[in-house]
């Protein structure tokens, strides 16, 4: 007779049985690392240059984006326009920085629609962005980026930055990722060296320079930048691509040790 | 006695075209003791008559703080209102937390105001039984707002609610053009001369019938009560009462739009929930 309790034979040789779990033979294709897929960057882009002068604020990235060592993606631009008083620019991983780049649009929008003559501000897409920033660490699933936020509030210009990890804070110049090491330092003793703030003239000079030094210095790097410049008067512009003036002369007399 | 037919839910609706039980909410508001609220260019104050339910018990608060920049006053159901005030605490605490700035008056009105509509159209709820006068100041100014049971809110230049407002109403609307210039000791002033038209002419202003709250540019919301608002009141002693208390109910009450409908009428009962005999 029929025996429920009794094991089923498999319905052919290696296939399912009834009453139990089927495991399909071959290769396995779905990923094993769910928890640990999504937390290192891919596609990476490298250092953001920003600094305030006196009349505004300017950031500057180069537009290479890489896949480890190797450069990938010649032409990726990486700083963007939230509002006519709001740039913000972003290292790390690209495909983040897009997904970020989406909903702060999306925010614009949501604004637009709202239609009550209250615009977002400087100050508070960096707070907003660090509090969204802190949340993804603390599940462990952060978005892989270095966020620099730039504009001017209440007359004056305002930076601040925030990391992965939700660390931030504001200072006159930040740059982030290899340019931390470099051109800060060289940025920090410019604006010291001279006690009133920089003209926007001096200021774009420092970021040429900087740039030249990290396209020399940082192997991720790549002469071709974009420029944003939020100015008092003149409003909001990205210039770019623009170049970076490279000279190799004295490249023939170094020798490595 | 005479019962209504379509008053037996909020979302039943009258053939008039009227929700009855969310007119009879609007009427809880005229329960409660009369508040004022007038702005300025730079200032906005509010003015509350506070009420003692008995000989023995404290006056009844009547202006709550929301954030460092609104206030509000309520008339109505003291505890729908404490439930209003909690709400809008939250959502300017959630505000300033995630966006660093203080919340703009009319989107915290706007989200309460979604609040409650929500219990105007749902069978399993009530409406709040409460209407508030906001007062703020925001990067666009003073605000003054009005919220009712209905879940309608208005921006307003001044506005008063509560039991006989309708004179502290008149008395505004005859001061309007004074109000947009005035200093915040003159808006004050016009205020409790405002409230002080809703009293019967026995009983007059006091320390402790009278609240004061008020914000304005580089100015928190501050809350004057008991011997703080004596200075105040001092202000407009002995001054004459216009047309002898406040006897005269107007007419007709501005803020119910269906005022002055001549299209067939439900049958309204006299009082709202009257179930004797």
């Amino acid at each position: 007779m029929f025996d429920p309790m009794a094991n089923a034979p498999p319905l052919w040789s290696n296939g399912p049985t009834p009453g139990s779990f089927y495991n399909f033979p071959g290769p396995q294709t779905k990923p094993n690392d769910h928890f640990t897929h999504s937390q290192s960057p891919v596609t990476t882009a490298t250092s953001i240059v920003a600094l305030a002068y006196d009349k505004g604020i300017m950031i500057a990235g180069d537009l290479l984006a890489s896949y480890g060592s190797l450069a990938r993606y010649r032409n990726c631009p990486r700083i963007m326009e939230v509002n006519d008083n709001i740039l913000l620019g972003a290292g790390g991983d690209y495909a983040d920085f897009q997904y970020v780049k989406s909903f702060i649009e999306q925010k614009i929008i949501d604004e637009e629609c709202l239609d009550d003559g209250i615009k977002l501000k400087p100050k508070s897409l960096y707070c907003w962005l660090t509090r969204v920033m802190y949340q993804r660490r603390n599940k462990f699933d952060p978005l892989w980026n270095n966020l620099v936020i730039g504009g001017i509030q209440d007359g004056t210009p305002f930076l601040g930055t925030v990391d992965k990890l939700g660390t931030a804070y504001t200072d006159r110049a930040i740059c982030t990722g290899y340019g931390a090491h470099i051109a800060l330092p060289m940025i920090r003793d410019a604006i010291e060296k001279k006690a009133q703030p920089l003209t926007q003239a001096e200021a774009r000079a420092l970021i040429e320079k900087s740039l030249e030094v990290l396209f020399y210095r940082d192997a991720r790097s790549y002469p071709k930048y974009q420029l944003g410049i939020i100015d008092q008067d003149e409003g909001v512009k990205i210039e770019g691509p623009l170049s970076v003036s490279q000279n190799w002369n004295i490249a023939t007399i170094i020798k490595s040790v | 006695m005479f019962r209504n037919q379509y008053d037996s839910d909020v979302t039943v609706w009258s053939p008039q075209g009227r929700l009855h039980q969310v007119e009879y909410a609007m009427e809880a508001v005229n329960l409660g003791s009369a508040t004022v609220g007038l702005k300025s260019k730079t200032h906005a104050v509010l003015i509350a008559l506070k009420r003692a339910s008995s000989e023995l018990s404290a006056y009844q608060k009547k202006i709550i703080n929301i954030d460092e920049h609104i206030g509000i006053t309520i008339s109505g159901l003291t505890a729908d209102a404490r439930i209003l005030s909690r709400y809008m605490r939250n959502e300017c605490l959630n505000y300033k937390y995630s966006l660093d700035t203080p919340m703009p008056l009319n989107r915290l009105i706007g989200y309460m105001g979604n609040k409650m509509q929500h219990c105007t159209q749902r069978y399993d709820r009530r409406p709040y039984g409460v209407g508030l006068l906001v007062a703020g100041y925001d990067e666009l100014g003073a605000h003054i707002y009005q919220t009712c049971p209905s879940a309608n809110y208005y921006d307003c230049k001044a506005m008063s609610i509560g039991s006989r407002s309708q004179s502290a109403r008149t008395y505004l609307e005859k001061h309007l053009e004074e109000l947009q210039s005035s200093s915040l000791e003159e808006l004050i002033k016009h205020g409790l001369r405002a409230l002080r038209d809703t009293l019967p002419p026995e009983v007059d202003l006091n320390t402790k019938n009278v609240a004061i709250g008020y914000v304005g540019k580089g100015q928190p919301f501050k809350i004057l009560e008991e011997e703080e608002t004596s200075p105040y009141l001092a202000l407009i002693e002995g001054e004459e009462r216009r047309g002898g208390g406040a006897s005269a109910e107007g007419p007709a009450d501005p803020l119910r739009e269906d005022a002055g409908d001549d299209g067939p009428q439900d049958p309204v009962p006299a009082v709202a929930m009257d179930t004797t005999e």
